[in-house]
């Protein structure tokens, strides 16, 4: 929330409605892109209580007159594998609220390997028995992490990038283009693999590799907004208050150079997502224990020719998530066009 | 225009030089050794225990020894005779077997690139004329949804589909030829490998093919709103004629500038077709290289893949000044 005081200040400054309401309302009007918006705040609430929903513990028990929270907490007196049996006992010793899918994402069952969708495991279990489901839930958190994080990261190196060379020119700009240029003519796939199999495999690493690759567009972005704005009269206003370089940037160009930069953003999130999935993919995504939808569908590969819901469920997943994230894109490039308004 | 192209290749070689010094970098600054000069040195010994002092003698002969500043000029120094070093896996020149697997990725690119504007430009204008129509509606969602498809499933899909096992067996499973294929004749050779690279192929075009229409319908319904096209239809002209003369041949000016940015995806999205398809090209030797830590692989494919970015950017920038007769390089001051 935005302090009271800047919330006056909007107020007075546009007096009917502020841009992004216009933007809010623009964006509403298309139906499938709102569908999207709900798909991700969906997505956004399976991440954050994936273990509410998926796990091989309760969410909260009594056990021998003692209340627990599993899903929260681990009981320190029982074992993780001890929760089979614990089902059984707690008819007789108290009583317990368990997930909607029994089975946690790193909970093996040899007796099980590879058995297709049943109404036991809704979407069948890998090659070692473990519900293909839970693992999906909880692998909805890397992509998201994964999404948001590097996407974050590279907007905030490109909009630093390109403001200053938007703003200063000269040689600023031209070193920071050069920049630009070098950094566009990379293979980038292959530079974020380069990086991810030289580094330690984990998750901050994936992130961090596509945030350092993926600046130059926003960068450019920025830089050509900035170009537009610098020579806009409330800017010759603001530096004719004396005020500084960095105010005038952040404060009065930037807020008015950013809507091109969230549609970027969103559209980088597929982006991130998918390059993560197939980083996974190739093994060379999060490390092991931890699922995730691409590493799910490599783990298909052996079994490619008849293990059909290892290959279709996580691909699903992982191309409904893009779909959503392109829509919202899509849509939000629409809405910010005023040539688009009705 | 002789002095812009001259001016343009000169600018490249600053890029190129500031792209080798980053990926050398990453690469040397990187913790842990590469396992394939581990490979190497128990290859070239014949033996399987091999003691500290010989990985000592194979680095000083890669001069990994040295500071990264001194490996760095010499790799430099070698680069201006097109000398990208020995691979550490094989000892083979990386130059020679990049020019033994670029034309593979070739293979696939090239007829990709083809078929990608052969579908999509006319898509793309169908689409636009028909705006909001029904046809254009369709069009226009089923290109979204290749947009978001993401071709490693898909190729995934097809082979577990089409490819043998339990369900279709229409394709083969990886590879470019069948094991038979020296005995064939040069027809029977030639449909073989177009059987082969088919899937791979299709996985290449269907990606591209949905940004490049929706690049060439945007585009397109730019132009149809600007004046002299309502002009044109205010003549009393054929909308044939208007579309495809006043129209189309301005809208197929940004379409074309793309052509640059696509090889370069290509080549980046070619490290997991040919992976999955078991194909020996560029993309499958960068994969190997980066798994096996083979610093001079690395370095010679990012070199190759960034000139042939920007040999592409120039390409394009050529081509602009070709199709837009109102853009010239020549008088240009900047």
């Amino acid at each position: 929330m935005a302090p009271k005081k800047a919330d006056r200040a909007r107020r007075t400054r546009r007096p009917r409605q502020t841009y992004w309401a216009i933007v809010w309302r623009q964006f509403r009007r298309q139906r499938l892109a709102v569908a999207a918006l709900i798909f991700i705040a969906v997505l956004f609430f399976v991440a954050i209580f994936a273990d509410f929903l998926a796990s091989d513990r309760p969410i909260i028990m009594s056990y021998k007159g003692k209340l627990y929270v599993p899903a929260i907490k681990t009981v320190g007196s029982i074992r993780t594998l001890d929760y089979d049996k614990l089902r059984e006992d707690i008819r007789t010793e108290g009583w317990a609220v368990w997930t909607p899918i029994g089975f946690g994402p790193a909970q093996y069952n040899l007796d099980e390997i590879l058995q297709p969708p049943s109404t036991r495991h809704l979407l069948g279990t890998d090659d070692t028995g473990r519900d293909v489901l839970s693992r999906m839930l909880h692998g909805s958190r890397v992509s998201l992490t994964v999404g948001f994080v590097a996407v974050g990261i590279y907007v905030t190196i490109g909009i630093v990038l390109g403001s200053l060379a938007g703003y200063f020119r000269r040689w600023v700009d031209f070193s920071i283009s050069r920049f630009i240029e070098i950094t566009i003519c990379f293979p980038t796939f292959f530079l974020i693999l380069t990086l991810i199999a030289l580094l330690p495999p984990s998750i901050y690493n994936i992130m961090v590799a596509i945030g350092i690759t993926g600046w130059p567009g926003v960068a450019r972005l920025v830089r050509g907004e900035f170009f537009k704005q610098r020579e806009q009269e409330y800017v010759m206003a603001a530096r004719g208050l004396g005020l500084g370089s960095g105010r005038i940037i952040f404060r009065n160009i930037l807020p008015n150079a950013i809507a091109p930069v969230l549609v970027s953003a969103t559209f980088g999130i597929a982006g991130a997502i998918l390059a993560e999935s197939s980083l996974s993919y190739l093994g060379f995504g999060v490390p092991a224990p931890t699922p995730s939808w691409g590493s799910l569908l490599a783990s298909s590969k052996e079994f490619v020719d008849f293990a059909w819901w290892l290959v279709l469920f996580p691909g699903l997943a992982i191309f409904t998530t893009i779909t959503a994230y392109n829509l919202a894109g899509e849509a939000l490039r629409d809405a910010i066009d005023p040539r688009l308004r009705q | 225009m002789r002095t812009y192209i001259l001016k343009r290749v000169l600018l490249m070689l600053p890029t190129l030089l500031g792209i080798s010094i980053v990926t050398f970098a990453i690469i040397h600054l990187a913790p842990g050794e590469p396992p394939a000069m581990r490979a190497d040195v128990q290859g070239s010994l014949q033996q399987s225990e091999i003691t500290s002092e010989q990985i000592d003698q194979w680095r000083k002969l890669n001069h990994l020894d040295k500071p990264v500043l001194v490996q760095y000029w010499l790799w430099v120094k070698r680069l201006v005779v097109l000398d990208f070093g020995r691979s550490f896996k094989d000892q083979q020149p990386v130059i020679k077997t990049i020019a033994k697997r670029l034309p593979i990725s070739m293979t696939l690119m090239i007829p990709a690139i083809f078929l990608t504007y052969l579908i999509a430009i006319p898509v793309g204008v169908r689409s636009a004329t028909h705006q909001y129509r029904f046809s254009d509606r369709v069009v226009t969602f089923t290109l979204f949804v290749l947009y978001s498809l993401p071709s490693f499933w898909v190729a995934h899909m097809l082979l577990t589909y089409v490819c043998g096992g339990e369900y279709l067996d229409l394709f083969p499973l990886a590879g470019m030829s069948s094991p038979s294929s020296p005995e064939m004749n040069w027809l029977q050779q030639f449909f073989d490998r177009v059987w082969h690279l088919v899937l791979p192929i299709l996985c290449y075009t269907y990606a591209s093919l949905a940004a490049l229409s929706r690049y060439a319908r945007a585009g397109m319904l730019e132009v149809l709103r600007q004046d002299y096209v309502r002009t044109a239809r205010a003549k009393g002209l054929a909308e044939r004629v208007v579309v495809m003369k006043h129209a189309f041949r301005n809208a197929v000016i940004p379409i074309v500038t793309i052509i640059a940015g696509l090889l370069p995806a290509l080549l980046g999205g070619s490290v997991i077709i040919e992976q999955i398809f078991s194909i020996p090209g560029m993309g499958r030797l960068g994969f190997e290289a980066v798994q096996g830590r083979d610093f001079p692989v690395i370095m010679g494919i990012t070199t190759i893949a960034a000139t042939l970015t920007l040999v592409g950017i120039l390409l394009s920038d050529i081509l602009y000044s070709v199709v837009d007769p109102r853009i010239s390089y020549g008088s240009e001051k900047s």
